[in-house]
């Protein structure tokens, strides 16, 4: 199964050198990354390849991970019936960096790449109706993004006097609790909390009288 | 006489219409009767589920899969399951597995009941959703008996299933399994050659097979078209490769063949029900690496270290390591994914979901276009749509 996949990897990177980056296989899954760029090119021959045949677009996804210089990851996955395999196709983005949209390759690509675009502010250059999808009517900002709150920054209640339902910002009766669920004997440093003091205390008492 | 130019009229079909099956808001643009463009407005349910997972702990995302597709939660359950021991590289019990397989296809039948049933309901008939409904209770009852809960039962887990079978409840299903089909050959008889009923769905909502796979298709609305594709065959789960049954293929890809194929469906789920009845062995239900399942609660009184996996269960959770997997399973809608990202701490880092639903909403002015406002509803009961895991 391993093999296959490795075999159909290296077969797809062979026929596009300039366009493959990366190709991994992992779980039992086959993973390409490509070039942003060249995402068209790459969908259009997995589909079109008689040796590939991948003619469903199962779904389209993106990925936020801030530390990194492109810091959006847009996921393809696809299917191929005939052949019965699934391949991931990956590719990195910056922050306003747009995609080449996917939709004339996969017509379904066309409410996934808006969804992307709703949730992470991905922008996907030639979709013919990039609108929100998901969220509210002028809804502003990108949910899934990392530095998004989880609660939100406005909240809907209806109001009596104006006779219609306002936004307000969020107000938490409670903070939002993170837990830190990492154990302090794996998650701690070399210096345990409150060990600095006794450091201090040294300094002050050399300077005592 | 001098032409007279008419414009089209915009539609409002919801957010709050009956035969939208949940709250759609369907702006179309109507040329007299006739669907010109369908522009579904989607999102009113919208929970933030995937975003939602990313602050809980891995166990603690087990529940919001069941509020995802809420008339088939076990199947969606299942998905995050297998994902998590993927990436965990666990193995179920084969007792575990079997209850799986057992619960999916109830599942599969409770799904297609609640469809069915409401599909007649939407092209006129009636009586099919009172009389599925009473099945659906008992059915219902057998969630209740194995999880406590009748609908969002947070059963399979990572790991195996939360709790082993009450005593009877076998003999219940299998005596569920004798009674049944004379059900589905009662609906039948009202619903398969009603004129009435093949007049509002036959040659209605077409997809070529070129064309289902185009828009991302899947499940009974793919094999409607004629695409012989289950993912119970050809990439078998848990102990669906030991099982005997048919995947019933139609010929028409309309929304009578979407019919016709859900109600051989619960037929073959009915075989595959009676297979895991006989064959279930003994044994454990769930993994018995404490590290990673909760012990039994009689162990946990006079076990210390029982005690403690207890506790840093319940409280921390487990820790998966780095990774990264798509895993699907052939829900009652269709294929339902999920692309699970963990970054090796005790939450995941990145859990898409991918429901089947979303891209049958999305085909549905593709389906639609071209014809009358009277079959936009046959079309959307026809794709089997529930707006929980459509709006996630």
């Amino acid at each position: 199964m391993d093999d296959a996949l490795k075999d159909l990897g290296e077969y797809v990177a062979a026929a596009m050198p300039q366009d493959v980056i990366g190709m991994e296989v992992a779980f039992g899954e086959l993973m390409i990354t490509v070039r942003p760029a060249s995402i068209v090119r790459v969908l259009s021959f997995l589909r079109d390849d008689s040796t590939c045949l991948f003619k469903v677009l199962i779904d389209l996804s993106g990925a936020d991970y801030p530390e990194r210089e492109s810091r959006f990851e847009v996921i393809y996955s696809l299917l191929s019936i005939s052949q019965n395999q699934r391949v991931r196709v990956k590719t990195n983005v910056a922050e306003n960096v747009p995609v080449p949209t996917a939709i004339k390759v996969f017509s379904s690509a066309g409410w996934y790449e808006r969804e992307t675009w709703d949730m992470y502010g991905i922008y996907f250059t030639d979709h013919p109706d990039l609108r929100r999808l998901l969220t509210d009517y002028g809804f502003e900002g990108h949910p899934m993004r990392k530095d998004f709150p989880l609660t939100g920054r406005v909240e809907v209640r209806y109001d009596e006097t104006q006779k219609r339902v306002v936004y307000d910002p969020v107000k938490l009766t409670q903070d939002f609790r993170d837990f830190d669920f990492l154990s302090p004997w794996e998650g701690m440093g070399e210096i345990l909390p409150g060990d600095e003091k006794s450091s201090m205390d040294e300094e002050e008492g050399a300077e005592g009288p | 006489m001098s032409e007279v130019a008419i414009k089209n009229m915009t539609l409002n079909f919801g957010p709050q219409h009956p035969a939208a099956h949940g709250v759609l808001r369907l702006v179309l643009e109507m040329d007299g009767e006739v669907v010109e463009r369908a522009d579904p407005h989607i999102g009113l349910l919208h929970r933030g589920t995937e975003k939602l997972i990313e602050y809980k702990t891995y166990l603690q995302a087990v529940p919001y899969f069941d509020r995802l597709d809420y008339v088939s939660p076990m199947c969606q359950e299942h998905t995050y399951a297998l994902a998590v021991e993927k990436l965990l590289g666990i193995d179920v019990p084969e007792r575990g597995q079997y209850i799986r397989v057992l619960f999916s296809e109830i599942t599969r039948i409770l799904n297609h009941i609640m469809n069915l049933t409401t599909y007649a309901l939407d092209v006129g008939a009636m009586t099919p959703l009172l009389w599925g409904f009473e099945e659906r209770e008992r059915m219902m009852e057998f969630y209740e008996r194995v999880s406590g809960a009748r609908l969002h039962a947070a059963y399979f887990r990572p790991g195996g299933v939360h709790q082993d079978l009450p005593a009877g409840l076998v003999e219940d299903i299998y005596s569920f399994c004798e009674s049944y089909p004379k059900f589905i050959d009662d609906m039948e008889s009202l619903l398969t050659e009603n004129r009435i009923f093949k007049q509002r769905t036959v040659d209605i909502g077409i997809f070529s097979p070129e064309e289902a796979m185009d828009w991302g298709m899947s499940g009974p609305t793919l094999r409607a078209s004629g695409v012989a594709w289950d993912l119970r065959k050809s990439q078998p789960y848990d102990v669906y490769d030991r099982m005997d049954f048919d995947v019933p293929v139609g010929k028409t890809g309309d929304c009578y063949a979407r019919y016709l194929v859900r109600v051989e469906e619960m037929r073959q789920s009915l075989r595959i029900i009676k297979q895991c009845l006989d064959e279930i062995p003994e044994g454990p239900v769930m993994t018995q690496n404490h590290k990673l399942t909760p012990p039994r609660r009689g162990v946990m009184k006079h076990s210390m270290e029982a005690l403690i996996h207890h506790f840093k269960l319940y409280t921390e959770g487990y820790h998966v390591p780095a990774g990264e997997t798509y895993t699907a399973v052939e829900a009652p809608k269709g294929e339902f994914g999920v692309y699970l990202v963990a970054d090796g701490s005790n939450r995941p880092y990145r859990c898409k979901i991918r429901a089947p639903g979303f891209a049958f909403m999305q085909a549905v002015e593709a389906l639609t276009k071209g014809h009358m406002l009277a079959d936009v509803p046959a079309v959307i009961g026809s794709l089997d749509i529930v707006f929980g895991e459509v709006d996630r």
